[in-house]
């Protein structure tokens, strides 16, 4: 089903995305927030521009954007995938919980903040760009990859990256010689395991976009991980 | 009801604004619409415009705009104006009859020339004599406020949704070589016609999302040198300071950037760049008090360009994208689209890089 989005606004938007389950393809969208809330057993292909918070609290749907999308892309979502084929605006997969989201183009501040994870719910975002600061922060779960494919000269992530990270994993597409990471993660090669557990995301990023996974492979690549799970415990009390 | 302050409730917003490098002067139609994506980033309960080069048959004048309560006050203050300034033309600011926008004071303009011979008596420049009578009549004139005091510039502000407001004030009407626009959601303020932004003094003006949290230690110290925060929000320190610091104390625009959105010293302290680390240095020393913190991305308008800046931390959303002559910046790329589906190389500046548009000389 084809429903353009001119005039309409996020929730009559919305009510015609959940009476027709099928796949849809949402056209001239323009800023319509909250767009697949909730959803699952959906594919939804968007053209415009989304408004912010697409896919929130999404639940098994599939959305496809063929620009870029704003603010708080995947905010505390559960399940699915979200797959942008420009840039993200700020804090996309705020608090995100499980599902995977792929970005071709650049990420804005706050990418995968407070990201988190349990049990078999390991959320995982790929961005193919850069990012701005503040990535991963408070991240607490779940796997980020940056791949800095397409500006390499350009500093794959901004200032104060994984500040207050206290779990999960990220992997960067660079030797992170001019990155600055704080004292509660350590930063190192990535090891043969490593690249295993990758492999995976890099392999579904290039054949979404493609791009040649050999090639995005062959990194090099940077693991961060907190170094505890509990960094801040003597910060007030002991907890 | 209580208004600005009287009363403080613990707020978001959209902004939005178009430039024409060449001079082109446009209608307030497209800024208008641009607003309208973003409806939800307001509450109608305040919005506002800035447009320069919108008088040209008065470029020389000062346009006041004031909001009366009664028709006694408005008797009252051009008696008081006409003691400093020459009144050439005084009328009614044309509005539409709407549905939408209710409640409206009197609200009437003023093309002003201050007098030779006051400026001589009380040996002060014609903006700084501008600038004491606003904040004169802000503070002590119970029932009349200045909105708009620059030259061949006007803001246009209201309480209702900016959709709305645009169309009351009939800015299709009025074309310019660029625009603000602001959707209001007050969290700290009732929402008051006077309350709603841009927020302006002589030319300059700002629109602002966000919500500072060095408000007192910024007003305590701007007010140390004649300014007077009436209305307890935030917009209003942030345009003194600008004018303090660019007008008065003639710091860039970039300097100025870099005092209140001000690099972290550990920024500073690795930046490779040694001008930048002196600079900074310098200016953080200089001006601590007026660092401001909390959220904010604004748009400042002034005579022949606008200088749209993030806090340090980037705490609220802004884009960049252009189109010909013409650049485009709003708190969301769906309202860029709307003025300019086409708009190319959308970006979104970091926090503390100020992006400053200006129109080519002689072009205003």
């Amino acid at each position: 089903m084809i429903i353009q989005a001119d005039g309409l606004d996020h929730q009559a938007l919305n009510d015609i995305l959940r009476r027709n389950p099928g796949d849809c393809r949402i056209e001239g969208c323009c800023g319509q927030r909250f767009i697949a809330a909730g959803m699952k057993d959906q594919n939804i292909t968007v053209t415009g521009i989304p408004g912010n918070a697409l896919g929130a609290y999404l639940n098994g749907a599939s959305i496809t954007v063929c620009s870029n999308a704003q603010d708080a892309v995947g905010d505390t979502m559960n399940d699915g995938r979200i797959i942008i084929h420009g840039n993200v605006g700020d804090a996309v997969g705020y608090a995100m919980r499980g599902g995977r989201i792929y970005v071709k183009g650049n990420a804005g501040y706050r990418a995968g903040i407070h990201m988190k994870s349990y049990k078999d719910k390991i959320p995982a975002m790929v961005i193919g760009g850069r990012t701005g600061s503040f990535l991963g922060e408070y991240q607490a779960g779940g796997i980020i990859v940056v791949l800095n494919l397409h500006t390499p000269q350009e500093r794959i992530v901004s200032n104060f990256p994984c500040t207050g990270m206290h779990g999960g994993k990220m992997f960067l597409r660079s030797e992170c010689t001019n990155v600055t990471f704080p004292d509660q993660v350590t930063a190192r090669p990535a090891t043969v395991q490593d690249l295993e557990e990758l492999q995976p995301y890099v392999e579904e990023f290039c054949a979404l976009f493609g791009f040649d996974p050999v090639k995005v492979m062959s990194g090099p690549y940077t693991v961060v991980v907190p170094d505890s799970n509990n960094p801040y415990h003597q910060m007030y009390v002991a907890n | 009801m209580r208004r600005e302050g009287q009363i403080r409730i613990p707020s978001g917003c959209a902004i939005a604004a178009v430039i024409s490098r060449n001079g082109n002067r446009m209608t307030g139609e497209k800024i208008i619409e641009s607003m309208k994506p973003m409806h939800d980033r307001s509450n109608g309960l305040g919005g506002g415009f800035a447009g320069y080069g919108i008088y040209p048959e008065y470029k020389d004048l000062y346009a006041l705009h004031l909001f009366f309560d009664s028709r006694t006050v408005r008797k009252d203050c051009e008696a008081f104006l006409k003691e400093y300034f020459e009144i050439v033309a005084s009328e009614v600011i044309p509005t539409r009859k709407i549905p939408a926008i209710t409640d409206e004071p009197i609200i009437w303009r003023y093309f002003v020339a201050p007098l030779h011979s006051m400026l001589t008596n009380l040996q002060l420049d014609e903006s700084e004599l501008v600038a004491q009578t606003v904040m004169k009549i802000n503070t002590e004139m119970n029932g009349a406020y200045v909105f708009s005091s620059g030259k061949n510039m006007g803001t246009f502000k209201a309480v209702g949704f900016p959709e709305d407001i645009g169309v009351f004030y009939r800015l299709d009407e009025y074309e310019g070589y660029s625009w603000t626009a602001h959707g209001r959601y007050p969290t700290n303020t009732p929402g008051w016609w006077g309350g709603a932004h841009p927020f302006t003094l002589l030319d300059y003006s700002v629109v602002h999302n966000g919500e500072i949290s060095s408000y007192d230690a910024n007003r305590r110290y701007i007010e140390m040198f004649g300014y007077k925060c009436t209305l307890q929000t935030d917009t209003e320190v942030i345009t003194y300071i600008m004018d303090y610091l660019v007008r008065r104390k003639k710091l860039t625009l970039t300097e100025a950037a870099n005092v209140i959105a001000a690099p972290f010293w550990s920024t500073i302290e690795r930046s490779p760049d040694p001008e930048f680390r002196a600079r900074c240095t310098y200016l953080r020393t200089v001006f601590p008090s007026l660092l401001i913190t909390g959220p904010f991305s604004i748009v400042l308008g002034f005579t022949g360009g606008i200088m749209a800046l993030n806090d340090r931390l980037k705490l609220r959303s802004m884009v960049v994208g252009e189109k010909d002559d013409k650049v485009y910046i709003a708190s969301e790329e769906a309202a860029i689209r709307v003025m300019e589906p086409d708009a190319e190389h959308i970006w979104a500046p970091a926090g503390g890089e100020p992006v400053i548009v200006q129109v080519k000389e002689g072009a205003y």
